[in-house]
């Protein structure tokens, strides 16, 4: 009997997560559906679902009026350049706070994470200033230094939590192996922690690539990446459901591929302390 | 060589006194062992010796120049963990050889000296393997080779064998004072067991409360503690303490008598009671006698003892084997 209460709940269980993963994935496939569609039947009602001519004409028009290998590979540099930024501070700063804490590491810790409360807008303009005089506007270092600055509490505080994971006495043998400091950190304490940083890194690249406030407001044309692109379909002349989903789609798919292949390491990454 | 030589040293966190002031001479060679009860700082002493702690004062004098001030690396020790901290990451052969590779020594020469340390320690068959597919024991002489292919001037062990179950624990004791022959080297083995300091150490260094209460070989301190502390700490089982009367006929505070200091009768004795509980080891057996007014007493008996629970039973300490205290505990001579 108790069996067969057990069955009855794992099979609601599972209808339910299935339930809710296609309730959160549905804004995207219904994104991918209505880039196929023509503009008239983008917002047609009731809405069609799957019975309309299908077309890639949207995306064949997205392609020619703008460039999106420009706008990929300045998302690419964007996400990667600030992400790897972050790794080189957050490292070091991750290792001191796990290995060497002082009286005020949590204090300090919770003050970085504060840093994440504020909404962004509220260091829009001092942020605009400081760009437009240093000339940083619409450029790519100026984009990966504030990219890279607005994920550096999210990247030491996984890498904190990570390294603490991992037994102090096994970095103290190396120091009496005779390890110097930045040996310790390379062929010791990095190799243990890859799965962290790796999966620390990937969400970080997600985290960047999706960013659109700071990409949006401090770029116009030479470093906008992606979001720029969509948010150019976005305009206020006409409603062209169609074409902005097609680019949509054309900017979440690196994106998409990128998660699906690292799925098991980013699920290893986020639970690394829970499941040891 | 491997002398090391404490003076006042003393170790603070915060304002938390751990250490208040250590001296101590270790020779070229000897084996000693640092016990006391968990938490009285031997692993603090242990880890000042090491380097992994700065010293809050004093001095540490390795070879006879002042390393106190020198980075772990820099005091050319060795140490081996209770949690045996191998890399994970590592076969165990590279385990071994990383001190080697991080002091720069050629390819060929480690090769060599990484395949003695697994020849002498067992490891031959293991050196490609990761730590975690090997069991307890094994991880254990990893962590004991990676500290031998250094050729240090000591070795320093911080419980190495509380994670091993209780015969490995006996078979890896032999192997360390074995190493210890062969090698000649100075060893600092730590242990809150009394049982493994009387057997190992040349000189056995007892902590209390971060003080070092007494120094000595091991039958120097089972015949002539020092303190109250260490006459309770030193022997199994625990030595017998009596106050009051009984004290007093030997013009001490308290008196203290060994249970295999202690000849039983079921006809006259000094002190009268009753067997309470008895413990059979085959060889000895442990009798509890509930003494009156003297307390619980600890009793050996040889073999086999003829009398159960409930018999009345009288005791008398053997002469000469009487230790006596004054009221704070320390030895009167
Ligand atoms: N890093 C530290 N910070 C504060 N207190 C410590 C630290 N390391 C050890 N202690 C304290 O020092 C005392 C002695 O510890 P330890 O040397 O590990 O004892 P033992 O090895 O004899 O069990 C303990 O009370 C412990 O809490
Ligand atoms: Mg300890």
């Amino acid at each position: 009997m108790a069996r067969a209460v057990s069955v009855r709940r794992r099979t609601i269980a599972t209808a339910a997560a299935w339930l809710i993963g296609f309730l959160i994935f549905f804004p995207i496939l219904w994104t991918i559906i209505t880039s196929f569609k023509t503009e008239l039947e983008a917002f047609s009602t009731p809405p069609k679902f799957l019975f309309f001519e299908w077309t890639t004409e949207n995306y064949g028009i997205v392609q020619e009026r703008s460039n999106y290998l420009r706008f990929v590979s300045n998302s690419l540099i964007l996400s990667i350049g600030s992400t790897l930024v972050a790794l080189l501070f957050a490292i070091p700063a991750a290792w001191a706070m796990a290995f060497a804490p002082a009286k005020r590491t949590k204090d300090l810790l919770m003050w970085m994470l504060s840093t994440k409360m504020m909404p962004p807008v509220g260091a829009l303009i001092p942020v605009y200033l400081i760009f437009r005089d240093m000339g940083l506007l619409d450029s790519r270092g100026g984009l990966i230094a504030v990219l890279f600055l607005m994920n550096l509490p999210i990247i030491v505080w996984m890498l904190y939590t990570y390294f603490k994971e991992i037994p102090g006495e096994i970095l103290e043998a190396a120091r009496m192996d005779g390890a110097s400091l930045w040996k310790e950190l390379v062929y010791v304490l990095a190799p243990m922690a890859v799965p962290g940083i790796a999966s620390t890194l990937l969400l970080n690249v997600i985290l960047a690539w999706n960013e659109a406030f700071w990409t949006l407001n401090l770029t116009t044309s030479a470093a906008a990446p992606l979001t720029a692109f969509i948010a150019s379909y976005s305009s206020p002349e006409g409603l062209f459901w169609a074409k902005l989903s097609a680019a949509s789609t054309m900017a979440i798919a690196p994106i998409l591929v990128l998660g699906w292949f690292a799925q098991k390491q980013l699920v290893r990454g986020l639970t690394f302390g829970a499941v040891k | 060589m491997g002398t090391i030589v404490l003076k006042d040293v003393q170790k603070r966190f915060g304002d938390v006194t751990i250490i208040p002031n250590a001296n101590l001479a270790i020779e070229n060679g000897e084996f000693v062992v640092f016990v006391g009860p968990s938490g009285c700082g031997k692993s603090t002493l242990l880890r000042l010796i090491a380097g992994l702690e700065d010293v809050s004062a004093g001095e540490i004098i390795i070879d006879g120049s002042n390393a106190a001030q020198l980075p772990p690396a820099k005091r050319g020790l060795s140490m081996v963990f209770q949690s045996y901290a191998l890399y994970p990451h590592m076969s165990v052969r590279n385990n071994i050889a990383f001190g080697l590779k991080m002091a720069g020594q050629p390819k060929a020469e480690i090769d060599a000296k990484v395949a003695k340390a697994a020849q002498v320690l067992n490891l031959a068959d293991y050196l490609d393997r990761k730590p975690r597919q090997l069991s307890g024991g094994q991880r254990q002489r990893v962590a004991i080779g990676r500290a031998i292919v250094r050729q240090p001037k000591a070795f320093l062990f911080d419980e190495p064998l509380s994670n091993l179950d209780a015969a490995l624990r006996v078979n890896m004791r032999i192997e360390i004072m074995q190493l210890h022959k062969s090698l000649g080297a100075t060893m600092i083995y730590v242990t809150h067991d009394q049982v493994e300091a009387m057997t190992m150490a040349d000189r056995i260094v007892v902590l209390n409360k971060g003080n070092i209460e007494q120094v000595g070989s091991p039958l120097e301190l089972y015949n002539r503690p020092d303190s109250l502390f260490v006459a309770g700490f030193i022997g199994s089982p625990k030595m017998n303490f009596l106050t009051g009367e009984a004290a007093t006929k030997h013009q001490a505070h308290t008196i203290g008598v060994r249970p295999e200091h202690i000849a039983l009768s079921d006809r006259a004795g000094e002190w009268e009671g009753t067997i309470a509980l008895a413990e059979h080891l085959g060889a000895d057996t442990f009798l509890h006698i509930d003494a009156g007014r003297h307390g619980r007493l600890t009793v050996r008996a040889a073999g086999e003892y003829h009398l159960g629970p409930g018999s009345k039973i009288w005791l008398t300490p053997e002469k000469g084997r009487i230790h006596r205290f004054d009221d704070k505990g320390r030895a009167i001579r």
